[in-house]
């Protein structure tokens, strides 16, 4: 007789450490919702949210800020999710938010809805009455998300006090918070791009076609390839021809590079990863504006 | 090769000068993990501020204020992988006042890496340090002696500071303890091997955390399941359906066990051991499952379920190794919010024993007032009873958090003993 193994792989382990982490926030807050991009990030954490609460339907509402500038692709395939798991989706949307004059667009070649999501993000949370938001936000990702807690206090303005974070200790998650306040909460802070795509795989999970090598319009701009779109203005030299690409990341469509590559399977995405020598959000153009883009951006209440 | 991969947590411990940050980023860069924009951010960044080379201590500092100060003031976590395991660096700063975020780092870690620079020998942190690894019950202890090539890569140097350091860690409670000399900076011995030290036999760095065995660190012993949540779907396919979802924190736990549960004392056996991808025969640490049990019983969140002949001390009274984190100290007869597990209830700290200088390990009952990363025994009442195990059995049910109830700040760790 063999000497039983009671050791997870490192994947089993991310995910049963994540599932704890979202039924705590089940557990502890009154009314927590789901952020929900259409990006791979957050499709894993509706997967996972799905897999801890089973046969029970999740307990959180998905919420979409829409900046109205996307790929159709990621609406089709959030339209088909909410309707697969039964849950309810809540847009909050940037074009509504101009409309009303709550914020003013950008202008010129640069300009990106980005920076406005956040306050229609913030928006949003006040008028549901959300007590902890749940995010798709890794360690890996920059180096500000590098010290970013599981469970993340935010002051009523909705900021981030990065010297004034609550110690974590073991997995004992502290989510008191004074009437006003909420939390943003990250259940896979541990996971790295190549672990997602590995869980994915071996999961089997659906994604959207954009993740996959397609053909596409595009031009290049400081070096990132962008998708040809009505919603991002060229410069006269800035030419305009087809490839074959594919998303490592999906976000709003002016900021969100596209990548040449033949990658056509989640197992030719997981070589074509582990080769990388670009980090994802390399081709981000919010995360390029100074050194520390996303730093000020989080502390403001971002994502 | 996925199927197969471990995770392995380890914490660092170290000053600026330890070269910390530059083994941190010798180990990312030579085990490839670093990207092509993020070399070229820090060789700019090097540039600018007229250093020589590629500083790869910036690629650890994250915050605005760190960088302009050039020091670590908050716990970062770091990720690399390898063929046969993935880890999870916790960087900790190593200055006196960040014993809370030592501490915080290492609360989750198999492993703990200490650095010496070679060229100092054991200092007051070295020995801090490795007490707040044997304090955190880290199962694994490698002490890095760095900066061997300013002390003429000398075995000397070398076997003096490995005897000083085995000289006070036989007072510690630390029972695996490797030794590595190194050089961060040139790179002897971290992923590669030194030419350098030919009188060195043993393994490098990465070699020791790929195959450091960690099967071993969780408790397989005793069964401990605290319940998060209940799972109720309220639909006609699931109607009477009622799971218990949480964590195995501790023991293995098989279908058709008999079972206990706390704090009622009920008794029931397994029905099943459920997950969204099917039926368990059997659960152990660290899988997050849902429990169905024979017996209608009334359970909730905080209540744990155990196996009936193995129970852990129920009791209102603790004795706790406690390591203060808030500015403001610690209040004898104060009343805080305490967390243990999946329960929450309140409690009073009802006596300070002594205050523990972690530097010398002198008990100090004379001068007992806690501030701010002081580490102390005192003694706690709670409000309800706890489902305790000594922490050195178990780091899950053997550890809780007290929180201040006004600011709902989390002002302290503690061990159960």
């Amino acid at each position: 007789m063999s000497i039983p193994s009671y050791q997870l792989n490192h994947l089993r382990e991310l995910e049963s450490e994540s599932i704890f982490v979202l039924r705590e926030v089940a557990a502890q807050f009154e009314n927590p919702v789901l952020l929900f991009s259409g990006g791979k990030d957050s499709i894993l954490m509706v997967h996972l949210a799905v897999k801890a609460f089973h046969p029970a339907k999740i307990p959180f509402v998905l919420l979409h800020v829409d900046t109205g500038h996307n790929f159709q692709e990621t609406i089709d395939y959030r339209d088909a999710l909410v309707e697969r798991i039964g849950a309810k989706l809540i847009v909050g949307s940037v074009q509504e938010a101009i409309d009303k004059g709550m914020v003013r667009e950008e202008k010129g070649y640069n300009a990106t809805r980005n920076y406005l999501q956040t306050a229609v993000l913030l928006d949003s949370l006040e008028k549901g009455k959300y007590d902890a938001a749940l995010g798709g936000g890794r360690r890996d990702e920059e180096k500000a998300r590098a010290k970013e807690r599981f469970f993340s206090h935010r002051d009523e303005f909705g900021q981030w006090d990065p010297k004034n974070q609550r110690p974590e200790l073991w997995n004992l998650f502290n989510g008191r918070k004074h009437f006003g306040e909420h939390f943003r909460v990250f259940p896979i802070s541990n996971w790295t791009e190549l672990d997602v795509w590995q869980y994915l795989a071996l999961e089997k999970v659906e994604l959207p076609n954009l993740y996959f090598a397609h053909q596409r319009r595009v031009f290049r701009r400081d070096g990132i390839l962008l998708a040809e779109s009505d919603f991002i203005p060229r410069r006269p030299e800035e030419e305009v021809f087809e490839t074959t690409v594919r998303c490592r990341t999906i976000g709003d469509i002016t900021c969100t590079g596209v990548w040449e590559s033949e990658a056509a399977t989640l197992e030719d995405i997981i070589a074509e990863v582990s080769m990388a020598r670009q980090t994802e959000r390399g081709g981000r153009a919010d995360d390029k504006r100074s050194e520390t883009a996303m730093e000020d951006r989080k502390k403001q209440g971002y994502f | 090769m996925t199927e197969h991969t471990e995770l392995l947590r380890f914490t660092t411990a170290g000053s600026v000068d330890d070269g910390k940050s530059t083994l941190i980023g010798r180990l990312l860069y030579d085990s490839k993990s670093i990207f092509e924009d993020q070399y070229e951010a820090i060789s700019k960044t090097s540039e600018k501020r007229g250093e020589e080379g590629v500083n790869l201590a910036l690629l650890t500092d994250g915050l605005k204020a760190e960088r302009e100060q050039g020091i670590t003031i908050d716990v970062a976590y770091r990720y690399f992988a390898t063929p046969k395991r993935k880890f999870i660096i916790a960087d900790t700063p190593g200055h006196i006042q960040y014993t809370r975020n030592m501490v915080t780092g290492a609360s989750t870690a198999n492993v703990a890496l200490i650095l010496v620079d070679a060229r100092n020998g054991v200092v007051e942190q070295t020995k801090r340090h490795s007490f707040i690894a044997s304090l955190l019950q880290i199962p694994h202890l490698i002490v890095c002696i760095n900066k061997m090539d300013l002390v003429d890569y000398s075995e000397e140097v070398y076997e003096q500071i490995k005897d000083d350091i085995s000289g006070f860690s036989h007072k510690l409670d630390v029972n695996d303890i490797e030794f590595i000399p190194m050089s961060a900076l040139v790179g002897d011995n971290v992923v590669d091997r030194s030419e350098n030290m030919p009188w060195y036999q043993g393994p490098t760095l990465l070699y020791t955390l790929e195959n450091v065995h960690i099967g071993s660190d969780n408790n397989f012993i005793d069964c401990r399941f605290p319940v998060q949540t209940v799972i109720r779907p309220y639909n006609d396919e699931y109607h009477d359906y009622r799971g218990y979802a949480g964590r195995i924190a501790g023991g293995v736990f098989k279908k058709g066990d008999r079972v206990t549960v706390l704090p009622s004392g009920f008794s029931s056996t397994i029905a099943k051991i459920d997950t969204f991808d099917g039926e368990l025969e059997q659960a152990y640490p660290p899988q997050s499952v849902t429990l169905l049990l024979e017996d209608d019983i009334d359970i909730s969140r905080g209540d744990m379920i155990v196996r009936e002949n193995n129970q852990p001390e129920v009791t209102q009274d603790l004795e706790v190794m406690l390591c203060w984190f808030n500015e403001r100290p610690l209040q004898v007869r104060g009343k805080y919010a305490i967390m243990h597990t999946t329960k929450e209830a309140r409690c009073m700290i009802k006596e300070v024993r002594y205050r523990l200088d972690i530097n010398t390990l002198h008990r100090d009952e004379e001068n007992t007032e806690i501030k701010m990363n002081d580490i102390a025994r005192v003694v706690l009442r709670t409000t309800a009873p706890l489902f305790v195990d000594a922490y050195r059995k178990n780091r899950i049910t053997g550890s809780v958090i007290l929180v201040d109830e006004q600011t709902n700040e989390t002002v302290a760790a503690g061990m159960v003993i």
